[in-house]
């Protein structure tokens, strides 16, 4: 008994392949996120690869759009995406970490679990029921009131003028508003639960009132986790779709007032790619694709980015 | 009693209570505002909605421009596929991609993935329907389901994935180690004890992936396309809800909004059906995602 076979903890070696091949299958699987994101710029850039020499980098600013003419300018997309966005952000923000801070600071237990529910719901209500709903009750009701009542009171502003046909850059925001509310509350709610209870025991020894508290101990606490929040809102309010489109009016204009209809990247792409008549015209729609893809990755990194220095990665858990 | 020169003055003292009191109802108005939406919404497919839905909604195809009746009987079958489809595609790579970062990525790796994983969640949806137009349609010079089903499908691998990991690493290390000790191969421990453990809360990550691409639009836009009349094979344009409510919302026809809000209303309780469906997974599970 010299050559006895030492006892190993190894499997036995015919057993190594199957699992060799299942760590490569589940590798590939993961690596397939890195893949998919290589892939969109990719295929994004081939689609665009035309109206991007064509155009060069005039296309960002030039601010034409007229198919007929064979003219394409981004610029009254992004002009209107972002503004629909940060009207979006301006109205959702604060309501979120205001329901947040209610939620984890104020809210009596049991009443806490349902509106949790309401908001996850709400979150799960699609783009285009919101889209109808805007159309069929939200217009009509700025149109005839809301708007009547803001031109009467804030006309002075430059913002507030002109006429008010119901479509419009403020009806988008709003409609992308409450699009955004579940997430940037929810991420609002998982970073204020991480501010350390001693933060508010402290303050509270110290005598400060419940808003004192909130705002000493809490908020300025949670700041830059609630900037992630929004950045992250800000990421989804981008790249909405369905929503926009049935209530931005879709005109490629550039004009002050929040009553004039808009377009946005994502929305210009939704109405006229599938009546893209030229191969210039589908390759101009492709490059503001490309666009909103690069401008909503930056943004999406940045907000990762935030959070991750706040939490380790909340958004996975309510995205 | 003479005022201590140390606490500040009693005025001062009633104004910021006043000041709190003033914050606590300000925040619960917020909250108010914040779920009225969600009523609001409600009670207008429930008015609208429900009064529209009659047996030929299930039963009908669409009728012809400007004709009343008829029904979303394809566009609810065609959702129904494009979903199955997308399962199909999303949840291996979801799943598989899961187990890789619970069972096998180093720190490091895990970290670029989930990141990655984050920023594919971000890609707007309407970016995935041109990436499969490029892919899928331009190749085969047709719209079809398949399309509308690898575009929903590829939305759904990130929230899996990353789902799937959460709910693995929750399994006792201690199951992995016994069953290792019994010289049980990796692949097999994983399968047979993590996964199995873990199943019912991997199931609930994918129904909720299927709850939020079930209300997709924009992505099956120049994928599925849309279709008035039974798809009878796969390789054509495939009707969707979605896709259905989108159109006669912004027709000029006061029967097609009629109908709208009724596929409105079923698509809405398709979703919440997914997400009650969660729930009652996840009821013994008790933590509160």
């Amino acid at each position: 008994m010299t050559n006895q076979a030492p006892i190993s903890i190894l499997p036995a070696p015919g057993s190594q392949l199957p699992d060799r091949l299942f760590k490569w299958a589940a590798a590939l699987a993961a690596v397939m996120v890195v893949v998919l994101i290589v892939l969109v710029g990719w295929e994004l850039y081939l689609g665009s690869r035309q109206a991007l020499f064509k155009f060069g980098a005039g296309f960002l600013w030039s601010s034409e759009w007229d198919p007929v003419a064979e003219k394409y300018g981004a610029l009254p997309f992004i002009f209107g995406t972002l503004v629909s966005s940060l009207l979006a952000l301006v109205i959702a923000v604060p309501l979120s970490i205001a329901t947040a801070l209610f939620l984890t600071e104020l809210a009596p237990m049991r009443l806490r679990q349902p509106i949790i529910m309401a908001i996850e719901m709400l979150a799960a209500v699609p783009s285009v029921i919101f889209g109808m709903w805007g159309i069929f009750v939200l217009i009509p009701w700025l149109r005839d009131h809301a708007f009547v009542w803001l031109k009467h009171t804030l006309g002075f502003l430059p913002l507030f003028q002109g006429p008010i046909y119901g479509v419009s850059m403020l009806a988008a925001g709003i409609i992308i508003a409450i699009m955004i509310l579940p997430i940037v509350t929810s991420i609002s709610r998982e970073i204020l639960r991480s501010v350390p209870d001693l933060q508010r025991e402290a303050a509270y020894a110290l005598g400060a009132t419940r808003w004192e508290v909130l705002r000493i101990a809490v908020l300025s606490y949670a700041r830059r986790g609630l900037f992630g929040a929004a950045v992250l809102g800000l990421g989804r309010a981008l790249g909405e779709t369905m929503a926009v489109t049935m209530v931005i009016g879709n005109r490629p204009e550039i004009s002050a007032s929040l009553f004039a209809p808009g377009y946005t990247l994502a929305s210009v792409v939704a109405n006229e790619f599938t009546e893209a008549t030229t191969d210039l015209y589908l390759s101009s729609l492709f490059e503001l694709g490309l666009v909103l893809l690069a401008v909503t990755i930056l943004v999406n990194i940045a907000a990762q980015v935030m959070l991750k220095s706040m939490t380790g990665g909340v958004s996975s858990k309510v995205a | 009693m003479e005022a201590s020169p140390y606490l500040p003055s009693p005025e001062y003292a009633r104004w910021r209570k006043w000041k709190s009191a003033a914050v606590t109802g300000v925040l619960v108005m917020c909250a108010l505002a914040v779920i009225a939406p969600l009523f609001i919404i409600i009670y207008f497919l429930l008015a609208r909605g429900y009064s529209s839905l009659d047996w030929s909604f299930f039963t009908q195809l669409p009728k012809p421009t400007g004709e009343v009746g008829g029904g979303m009987a394809n566009a609810i079958v065609g959702t129904m596929t494009l979903l199955a489809m997308a399962a199909v595609v999303g949840v291996p790579f979801g799943v598989f991609g899961g187990i890789y970062l619970a069972e096998y990525g180093s720190d490091r790796a895990n970290d670029w993935l989930r990141f990655a994983a984050d920023v594919l969640n971000g890609v707007p949806s309407i970016v995935w329907g041109m990436v499969v137009y490029l892919i899928l349609v331009v190749p085969f010079k047709t719209f079809s389901a398949y399309a509308g089903g690898v575009a929903l499908g590829l939305i759904m691998v990130p929230l899996v994935m990353r789902t799937t990991e959460e709910v693995l690493v929750l399994v006792p290390q201690s199951y992995r180690e016994a069953a290792l000790a019994l010289g049980i191969a990796r692949w097999k421990v994983i399968l047979v004890i993590v996964v199995r453990t873990a199943l019912k809360g991997i199931a609930t990550g994918v129904i909720v992936a299927l709850a939020r691409i079930a209300g997709e639009t924009a992505p099956l836009l120049f994928t599925a396309l849309g279709n008035s009349f039974w798809n009878h094979n796969l390789k054509e344009p495939i009707s969707a809800l979605p896709l259905q409510i989108f159109a006669y919302a912004i027709s000029p026809y006061d029967d097609w909004h009629r109908q709208a809000w009724a596929g409105a209303l079923v698509l809405m309780a398709l979703i919440l059906a997914l997400n009650i469906t969660v729930r009652v997974l996840s009821r013994d599970r008790q933590s509160t995602r």
